[in-house]
């Protein structure tokens, strides 16, 4: 592999995954902060409120994860190396 | 999956025997012209095995009061009972349940083999066991499969009514809903893939740091995560297939 796509692709890879983890990582917490109030206005609620924010969590999650991927083919599956 | 050559440091560091990192290597099995990645099949015939086993001894002598494993599956089939009663709707759903549980007990069970499993003492000639859904291979075919499945279910509901669903609210979501149709399976797979991926690398490279007691909490974590993407995977291609058979002018929650 060319030394200068070799690093190029970790710079990507790494961009992609940090750039990718802003987004998720904002809407998560702000997901969690609302599920806290709700849980401390509606204490009897938490069993739903639990069960739907885990699921809301691993959709925002997934959303990194499509950053990962992307770092990952530019690390181990390069289509320009 | 077009795999060029890896960045040949990368791919492969390995002090300890037991932590290695191979990513993009595989296991191939030459079958005419077809290249097979021999090792997600022996997990998935594992996983596959492991279910039917389960299946068999659950239901070999089936009593009035359930116990044991008996009790457990039947556990297992209520929650998925649940689950697409909950997507699909009390109406439809019975045809689908077996569609939806095979997803989640295959994804469930392939997830968790691959953290508790002890795939790294077995040695094959190239590459390394892991979770089968772990490869792209095996998410993009259940992702398609999904995507036949919600086809399926709407055009034999609705026949070519179904077309209808296109331009339904309003005529110029058109597009957005024929993306739909091809964003649908590339999230689902690449949502499952990634995240079992992620897992099995950050235990990987956590292990090849410290070997001992560090990585427990990840793998725990990594546990967790893997059951909720079975999770996921099955709420979702419920949710996609009631959608599908879901009648006009009547909402329905989206995903």
């Amino acid at each position: 592999m060319d030394s200068i796509v070799a690093a190029a692709s970790v710079v990507a890879a790494a961009l992609a995954v940090g750039l990718a983890a802003i987004g998720p990582g904002i809407g998560q917490g702000s997901a969690a902060g609302q599920a806290v109030e709700g849980i401390a206005r509606q204490p009897e609620a938490e069993g739903k409120i639990r069960g739907t924010l885990l699921l809301s969590l691993a959709f925002m999650e997934a959303l990194t994860i499509y950053g990962l991927v992307v770092a990952l083919v530019l690390l181990f599956a390069n289509p320009f190396a | 999956m077009y795999l060029a050559e890896p960045l040949n440091y990368l791919s492969h560091i390995h002090h300890l025997p037991i932590a290695e990192l191979e990513v993009g290597k595989h296991f191939y099995w030459q079958i005419g012209n077809l290249k097979l990645h021999g090792q997600v099949f022996l997990t998935s015939w594992f996983v596959i095995g492991v279910l039917i086993i389960a299946a068999f001894l659950a239901s070999r002598r089936s009593d009035r009061i359930p116990s044991g494993i008996q009790n457990f599956m039947e556990y297992a089939l209520e929650f998925i009972r649940d689950l697409a009663r909950g997507q699909i709707g009390e109406k439809e759903y019975r045809p689908w349940v077996p569609f939806v549980g095979t997803l989640f007990l295959f994804i469930f069970v392939s997830n968790w083999s691959g953290a508790l499993v002890p795939w790294k003492l077995v040695e094959i000639p190239g590459g390394e066991l892991a979770a089968p859904t772990s490869d792209i291979n095996t998410t993009v075919a259940l992702a398609l499969l999904t995507s036949l499945a919600y086809f399926y279910a709407g055009f034999r509901k609705k026949g070519l009514g179904y077309f209808g669903n296109y331009v339904q609210p309003v005529p110029f979501m058109l597009p957005f809903k024929i993306i739909e149709d091809f964003t649908k399976p590339l999230s689902l797979s690449f949502r499952l893939f990634g995240n079992i991926l992620a897992d099995e690398l950050v235990v990987a490279v956590l292990v090849l740091l410290v070997p001992l007691f560090v990585p427990l909490p990840v793998m725990a974590l990594g546990l967790f995560t893997s059951a909720i993407q079975a999770l996921i995977f099955a709420t979702l291609a419920a949710a996609y297939i009631g959608e599908a058979m879901e009648d006009h002018g009547e909402g329905h929650e989206e995903h």
